[in-house]
């Protein structure tokens, strides 16, 4: 099924080149001789969002860490509208991040600053708006995600997950990015707050003209807002020669997808790992 | 690294085919070996990971200042703060001289010399290494957990991500805070331990004051306060890049922060001692040029 993947998504670059925002060409992380991502070949559209799945310790951190050059890749090379990733400049690749977001699992704001500042924060680094503009925009990214201007004032520790998340997500788009990057957007928030944010990601794609990349556990989250998932698995329980890659595909078609590890996982059905794990993985 | 010269350094002997985890199992003088080899390796890859890190930290002090709103922070912190604690173990440590000290020039009736003994070993040598100490204790540890935190709350990530060089926005501004506010905290430390020490000598020994002051004047030269206050700027540079470079290494969880917190105080004093014991015998070599006929106390 992979072999066949693959030779779609070559077709695909090859047809259709100027749409690719995101190439990833035999990509391989190899850490303290631990193989986490091993000849992964993906291409991701402009305006798609794609949501990849797996469970913990499948390397999907890792791949999205390597997707905005934080992990550079052991082999192969991760292609930003073409150019790559590794072979950039740290001056150019400065740059290039103005043009991605990242929303992180704990948000990762930054406690010595307000939320304001932090917001304000890749405006400043980039000089790009005067103190007015700064002002205008933070409070209008801060009303997007519903919340008051209260806030701004507001530091970190004071605020609620849900209400960290939503200012990271304020901070990623401050710049309109072309690329935002949700790690694990909903993990340990209630399920009312976990919508919230998955009807955010989809506001987002309404508003701006992005290409997402959500990596998530959270099949709800999969099923909402992707248009196209990718299910990870990790190395070290795949037989050689077996594609990292279990599923890719629309999120309709997880339920039927022919790999039992796929269904498995969708369902959230323990099955054989109970036994698997007692034997020591 | 360990695993694979465990393997292969124990050859599996003609006579005992067969019986394979037996023969495997590396003897104690291999696996003695494989640690010091593997200590070995980590602690010269550590250190070109350090000189890389400071390399990076040069770059960008060079191509870019820091914005003066970051650097303010970090002078009021490591400057103004440290002030305190400088001046009152200062203070202590030139009493202490003198209570150590009295005894034994009292006993050969050099009492009167007390001034020079002290605000030598002040300005010279204990001055610069207690500032530097404290630095490192107060400063330093503060360091490393900050970053650690950051590290760990991927916040040094967020950094990167939104196009700012971490190096550049949180080492420089450290790095120029103790760099160029040590020499002041040594200046303070050497001065408090001045007075502490003429206070403890004069008002509580009851030594002569002319005496004292006389004798500190004759042998405590201006060189003496310039050799200390330059170390000062080595042992301030050294600090800084040792507690952000393990700051920036930070192990996951509150037990890496903690740990990084600690290397960062150990390490640093270290460093100062060393960088002290080589300092100290090039500024000599340079004093002896200067003046061939040098200076004694006694």
């Amino acid at each position: 099924m992979n072999g066949l993947l693959d030779c779609e998504m070559e077709t695909a670059h090859e047809t259709n080149d100027t749409d690719a925002l995101l190439r990833i060409e035999h990509l391989s992380v190899i850490f303290n001789k631990q193989e986490v991502l091993k000849d992964l070949n993906l291409t991701i559209q402009r305006g798609q969002t794609i949501a990849i799945i797996g469970e913990s310790g499948c390397g999907k951190t890792v791949f999205m860490k390597t997707l905005v050059g934080l992990i550079r890749p052991t082999e192969g090379r991760v292609l930003f509208d073409n150019r790559s990733l590794s072979e950039t400049s740290p001056t150019d690749l400065a740059k290039i991040r103005r043009r991605f977001g990242f929303v992180f699992q704990n948000a990762a704001l930054f406690d010595s600053m307000t939320i304001f500042e932090n917001i304000a924060f890749p405006l400043h680094q980039h000089e790009v708006a005067s103190a007015s503009d700064v002002r205008e925009r933070v409070m209008k990214r801060l009303s997007e995600v519903g919340l008051s201007k209260d806030v701004a004032k507001k530091y970190p520790a004071e605020l609620s997950g849900g209400m960290r998340k939503r200012v990271g997500l304020a901070r990623a788009l401050i710049l309109k990015p072309e690329l935002v990057v949700y790690d694990e957007p909903t993990t340990g928030l209630d399920p009312i707050m976990s919508d919230v944010i998955n009807e955010l990601i989809l506001d987002t794609r309404r508003r701006y003209p992005v290409t997402s990349v959500v990596v998530t556990h959270d099949m709800h989250t999969a099923r909402k807002v992707a248009d196209r998932v990718l299910m990870l698995y990790p190395r070290r329980r795949l037989s050689d020669g077996e594609s990292q890659v279990l599923f890719d595909g629309p999120p309709s078609d997880l339920e039927h997808a022919a790999d039992r590890r796929v269904r498995q996982f969708v369902r959230g059905e323990a099955g054989e790992r109970l036994s698997e794990m007692a034997e020591g993985d | 690294m360990s695993e694979p010269l465990a393997e292969t350094a124990q050859p599996v002997p003609n006579g005992s085919r067969g019986r394979r985890s037996e023969a495997a199992e590396p003897g104690v003088f291999v696996l003695w070996i494989t640690s010091w080899g593997s200590a070995v390796v980590d602690g010269v890859s550590t250190v070109g990971d350090i000189a890389i890190f400071a390399h990076r930290m040069c770059v960008w002090m060079f191509t870019r200042l820091p914005r003066r709103g970051t650097l303010m922070i970090n002078f009021y912190q490591v400057g103004v703060l440290s002030l305190p604690v400088v001046a009152l173990t200062g203070t202590f440590i030139g009493m202490v001289l003198a209570v150590q000290s009295y005894y034994q020039f009292h006993e050969i009736g050099l009492e009167n010399r007390l001034g020079a003994v002290i605000n030598m070993s002040l300005v010279r040598e204990l001055g610069p290494v207690l500032a530097a100490t404290m630095l490192a204790g107060r400063v330093g540890s503060a360091m490393a957990a900050v970053l650690g935190t950051m590290r760990v709350t991927e916040q040094i990530d967020a950094l990167t991500t939104m196009g700012a060089d971490p190096i550049h926005y949180l080492v420089v501004p450290r790095f120029l805070a103790c760099i160029l506010l040590i020499p002041a905290l040594t200046i303070m430390a050497d001065f408090m331990g001045i007075v502490g020490g003429y206070f403890y000598s004069v008002i509580i020994l009851g030594i002569d004051h002319a005496a004292y002051l006389h004798n500190s004047r004759e042998f405590v030269g201006g060189f003496d306060l310039f050799s200390g206050i330059f170390k000062s700027i080595f042992f301030g540079g050294i600090i800084a890049i040792v507690s952000c470079y393990q700051g920036f290494n930070c192990e996951a969880g509150a037990e890496g922060v903690g740990k990084a917190a600690t290397s960062a105080f150990v390490y640093s004093f270290v460093m100062i001692l060393a960088i002290d014991l080589f300092l100290n015998i090039g500024l000599d070599a340079v004093y002896y040029a200067f003046y061939p006929q040098g200076s004694s106390i006694l």
